[in-house]
């Protein structure tokens, strides 16, 4: 058997079937029988069941599951230099863009209005404005009621761990799985220029006192989880000047206590958002200043890099937020939920995911046979795993670097979209050129003639070449081409 | 005396809610409200005011008499 009679696309696509593009090309080994793991190598197998559907988590997942989040816990019990709670919740949105704060039964429909809609929906997450664990009752009800009608929809929560290890028991008889603590400092003297308050156990502590208690509570708590078997991401926000250099003591004090992903995010600070820091002028880093962080942390707990840290709304595959389809006022009062679109996607996607694994092991190979170099790659897509999206239409690119090491991803760059209503504008085509900076080759779904020339001549090659296949196919034959191994033909 | 809450300050995170050991606040059409009838100023329960020790805002809730 090849060729699947049903596409990812025609399964996610907003657009009517008969307007998609020719079905992606199958590349490699197109049977199901054929039965390539997904897993990374290093990877043990319980971990790797609990990850596999969740975007957050697994770098791969995120090319086809989805996770939508519901603001349902708004009280909190620390403040943050960097919240502002009179608009939002800093931490775990971008800041200034008030969510929509649900009760447990508007989530609950919410919840159900997306998986109708949005098959790829793997996870459902409670996260900011407010501390999940603290504001626990809402939480709680929230997910009692949500798995009590989509079994197979993973729960996730985001604290700043403070509450977290009075709730651990009942986090493990809810099944949830994954939590994520946000972790700025290990030296409460570092805590006392982040947080300037707590409230525990009916007081009020300020200063080192309070950054100390916080600091003791989230070893706890991540300690407990570990124990359980919890899944535990660490968030920080690196703050410069302040937490930068003490980052690397974190990921260090994490990793010990069992810390799955270490995920260090930029801090966001604008004056107008009102907040400690942007009132004080504490400047967020600049992007080189948060990857070469990021590079110094390698070998300590493992780096997340496709974070998005997205709002406390959001909806839908990292990078492509839906939440606006999604308001209360678009949904019905009385909604019930139908399985048949998740089911159908999951089928589709567990064939594609053995394709696209071993499309992924054969441009290894490729890239390992070649020479000596390395190339940066930006990419379009929808998501799938393949280049599938027009340039015109991008809103980011996903990076990846392909090296004697192997191909990884680097990051993603968000840009202005290029076409709108069918025109190109020459400004926005200025600033994605200053944004591909560094970058060798853009690969796409489709790219005309106009912006083609404009990027050869900043010294960016653009091809549509390899429209529709996977994205490490692509990889590896462009890499065989430039480092001069035997010339393959790409495998689709 | 008792506390109240000043509506324009409120994030309506509702820690308060349910911080205060008289129950004396609630969600009241648009706002969160103390009833004065009920807050103890948490005298008995605990050494500080609950609903001010917990609320993001400062300033927000206060003793009735210093608001007016
Ligand atoms: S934990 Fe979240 S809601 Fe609470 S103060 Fe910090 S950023 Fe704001
Ligand atoms: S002062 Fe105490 S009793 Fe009065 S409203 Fe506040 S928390 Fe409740
Ligand atoms: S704690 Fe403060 S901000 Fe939150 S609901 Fe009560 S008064 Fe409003």
């Amino acid at each position: 058997m090849s060729a699947p009679m049903i596409s990812l696309e025609s399964l996610t696509s907003r657009r009517p079937l008969d307007q998609l593009p020719v079905t992606a090309k199958s590349s490699g080994c197109t049977s199901s029988s054929c039965d390539v793991s997904t897993k990374p190598v290093d990877m043990d197998q319980a971990i790797w069941a609990k990850i596999k559907n969740h975007p957050c988590y697994s770098e791969e997942a995120h090319h086809y599951f989805a996770r939508m989040h519901v603001a349902v816990a708004p009280a909190c019990n620390i403040q943050c230099n960097y919240c502002n709670r009179k608009y939002d919740c800093a931490n775990e949105s971008r800041p200034g863009v008030v969510s929509e704060k649900l009760t447990p039964d508007q989530a609950l429909r919410k919840v159900i209005a997306v998986a109708n809609e949005v098959p790829q929906l793997s996870v459902l997450g409670v996260a900011g404005p407010g501390d999940a664990c603290y504001d626990w009752k809402k939480t709680k009800e929230t997910f009692k009621r949500i798995a009590g009608e989509i079994h197979d929809i993973k729960l996730c929560i985001s604290t700043n761990g403070l509450a977290l290890p009075d709730r651990v028991a009942e986090l493990v008889d809810m099944n949830v799985d994954h939590v994520t603590i946000t972790i700025n400092m290990v030296d409460p003297e570092i805590g006392a220029k982040i947080y300037p308050w707590i409230f525990h156990h009916n007081r009020r502590y300020t200063g080192v006192e309070g950054a100390r208690i916080l600091h003791e509570r989230q070893m706890l708590a991540l300690e407990m989880l570990t124990a359980r078997g919890i899944l535990t991401k660490v968030n920080s926000v690196m703050i410069p000047g302040i937490n930068d250099e003490h980052l690397i003591e974190v990921n260090k004090s994490v990793k010990q206590r069992g810390a799955f992903l270490h995920n260090v995010m930029p801090l966001i600070s604008n004056p107008a958002h009102g907040t400690y820091y942007g009132l004080t002028g504490q400047r967020g880093p600049r992007a080189v200043e948060l990857k070469a962080l990021q590079d110094r942390l390698e070998g300590g707990a493992k780096l997340m890099r496709h974070c998005r840290q997205c709002r406390a709304d959001a909806v839908g595959l990292l990078g492509d937020d839906r939440g606006q389809e999604f308001t209360l006022d678009k949904i019905p009062g009385e909604i019930t939920y139908d399985p048949h679109k998740r089911e159908t996607y999951r089928e589709v996607v567990a064939r594609e995911r053995g394709d696209h694994a071993t499309a992924k092991s054969e441009a290894l190979e490729i890239v390992k046979a070649a020479g000596d170099g390395s190339f940066k790659v930006a990419v379009a897509t929808k998501g799938g795993g393949r280049i599938n999206e027009h340039f015109g239409h991008a809103r980011e690119f996903q990076i990846y670097e392909a090296s004697p090491k192997g191909i990884t991803y680097v990051a993603h760059h968000k840009i202005e979209q290029y076409c709108l209503g069918g025109v190109g504008e020459e400004a926005t085509l200025d600033g994605i050129i200053a944004a591909l900076d560094g970058v060798d080759v853009v690969l796409c779904a489709k790219i005309g003639e106009f912006p083609k020339n404009r990027l050869m001549e900043a010294g960016v090659r653009a091809t549509d070449a390899y429209g529709y296949d996977y994205i490490e196919t692509a990889i590896g034959a462009l890499y065989a081409d430039k480092f001069g191994a035997e010339p393959q033909a790409a495998t689709a | 005396m008792a506390f109240r809450i000043i509506a324009s300050q409120c994030t309506q995170c509702g820690a308060c809610e349910f911080e205060c050991p008289s129950g004396a606040i609630r969600f009241k059409g648009e706002a969160y409200v103390i009833d004065p009838e009920k807050c103890t100023e948490c005298k008995g329960s605990f050494e500080t005011q609950q609903c001010a020790e917990v609320c993001p805002v400062p300033k927000t809730c206060v003793a009735a008499a210093a608001a007016i």
